[in-house]
């Protein structure tokens, strides 16, 4: 069955919504279904971006060079992922109305190239 | 429209204010090639509105006479969406996952049968461009696992409603010299009316694409200028089009679930019935406008609405409508705003309208339409 990969995307700089409390819930509902319908692989909230390293390949020396920060600097990072089973574009597509329903932000929806046994 | 939404507080009144717009509309038909009705509709729409309103209200009394309401009227048995290959490879080329622009490449590639280049052409892009929109768009169909079916019934309102957007944005493009984009979405349209009779808004599409054609000789001059429907020569029309429109029109009506593309193809029919400009029925119209509005609330379709406003309750009235809408860099609201002043003797506004209009204008048949609505040079 293919998988997919669910990034919240979560905008720099602003203070947690009023409504936290609620968000919470209904994300603890989302996971509580994704199991029950086993389609739940993994999921996780990130700390933020300022909590990032960058490790990457200098061409010229050879050398890993290390920066502090996230990779791309810009108005928004991922808060969070979820990695899901699902048969189709559709079924992930509804999942990813949960995810953001429950988050109120933004949620990529993008396949994995492998699949795993259903 | 605006009446039955204040006085629906009171079903009895709003039902009355019905009865009677129906039988001033019966009393203006005359007997043979009767053209469509908007009554049924006003009922439609106006006991639809109720029963929500009474929904909203919920006491025991009120959920009497919404019982009593929804029994005036049994619904028709549902019944699924036809399982054909074709409809699959429609629904599955117009998913909402893939650009508008992607959208109606495939569905012209893969249910039209245009070639690469052909699409290409159409649309004013070179091959190679168009190649990879197409390449990207099947790829992304398998690499995402973009299933390949009919959508299940309970998003098929939405995603039907993406296919025709497509058929008609690709009927849309055959602006003078790409007709055969209006003769393939022709096409495409009857394809999905036969692969989906009980769909209202597949016969409202087809019916309006083929109302529109039926004029497509009047609406160019000897030079090339396109002519605007007040202005062409009626015996130019398509009878046979019409003839074919004004009664796919009757079965939309007869089947009474409302919808945008079968109200502006009831629009087009009481145009094409009327035997000159001046017999148009405006009313009748302005009636319909406001059901578009009402299930259609977007800017463009209430500056639409203004013409018939003008028709009915005169160019003053409109222009107020009119300059009430924001939409600035749209140029036929310049142009009908244009119009509007001159008719109310204002021709000096009207020609400042008329530049602005030809400064938002896109293109080349954009700009002759205006030319042509210009009136004569001032002395």
């Amino acid at each position: 069955m293919k998988q997919y990969l669910l990034s919240v995307y979560h905008p720099e700089d602003t203070a947690p919504p009023a409504d936290i409390e609620q968000m919470m819930t209904d994300v603890a509902a989302l996971n509580e279904e994704l199991l029950a319908a086993d389609a739940w692989i993994f999921a996780g909230g990130l700390f933020p971006s300022s909590t990032a390293t960058v490790v990457q390949l200098d061409a010229g020396s050879g050398q890993v060079l290390t920066t502090d920060g996230p990779f791309v600097e810009g108005k928004e990072h991922i808060g969070g992922i979820w990695i899901i089973k699902a048969p189709d574009l559709d079924a992930a597509l509804a999942w990813g109305r949960r995810a953001t329903s429950a988050c109120r932000i933004p949620v990529e929806v993008r396949p994995f190239q492998e699949e795993v046994p259903d | 429209m605006a009446v039955l939404t204040r006085v629906l507080g009171d079903i009895d009144l709003a039902e009355d204010a019905v009865q009677e717009a129906f039988t001033v509309a019966v009393r203006r038909w005359p007997a043979d090639g009767v053209p469509p009705a908007p009554a049924g509709w006003i009922i439609t729409t106006a006991r639809n509105r109720a029963i929500d309103k009474l929904r909203r209200e919920s006491s025991r009394h009120d959920k009497h006479a919404q019982a009593a309401l929804l029994r005036v009227q049994e619904q028709p048995a549902q019944e699924g969406p036809v399982t054909d290959d074709r409809l699959r490879l429609i629904f599955t080329c117009c998913h909402p996952a893939l650009s508008q622009a992607a959208q109606v490449a495939l569905t012209l590639r893969l249910i039209g049968g245009l070639s690469t280049a052909e699409i290409a052409r159409a649309f004013l892009v070179p091959e190679p461009t168009m190649a990879q929109r197409l390449v990207r768009a099947k790829t992304k169909i398998r690499d995402a696992a973009i299933p390949y079916r009919v959508p299940p019934d309970a998003e098929l309102p939405g995603r039907l409603s993406a296919v025709l957007t497509v058929v008609y944005l690709v009927f849309n493009e055959a602006h003078l010299g790409r007709a055969e984009l209006g003769t393939e979405a022709i096409r495409l349209g009857r394809v999905l009316a036969g692969l989906m009779p009980d769909e209202p808004e597949v016969r409202g599409l087809l019916a309006l694409m083929l109302l529109t054609e039926s004029r497509r000789k009047a609406r160019i001059g000897l030079d090339g200028e396109l002519i605007r429907l007040a202005d062409q020569d009626r015996d130019q029309w398509d009878r046979a089009l019409i003839a074919e429109g004004h009664e796919l029109v009757r079965q939309c009506l007869r089947r009474n679930q409302p919808g945008p593309f079968q109200i502006q193809a009831a629009i087009s029919a009481v145009h094409s019935a009327a035997g000159s400009a001046a017999a148009t029925d405006w009313p009748q119209i302005l009636a319909l406008y406001d059901q578009l509005l009402a299930c259609s609330p977007t800017e463009v379709v209430a500056l639409n609405r203004t013409v018939a406003v003008a028709e009915v309750a005169g160019p003053a009235t409109a222009l107020r409508l009119l300059d009430g809408l924001n939409l600035d860099g749209y140029y036929l609201f310049h142009a009908i705003r244009a119009d509007l002043l001159r008719r109310l003797g204002r021709d000096t506004q009207a020609a400042e309208a008329y530049q602005r209009a030809l400064e938002r204008a896109h293109n080349q048949a954009e700009r002759a339409f205006l030319m042509a609505r210009r009136p004569s040079a001032q002395p």
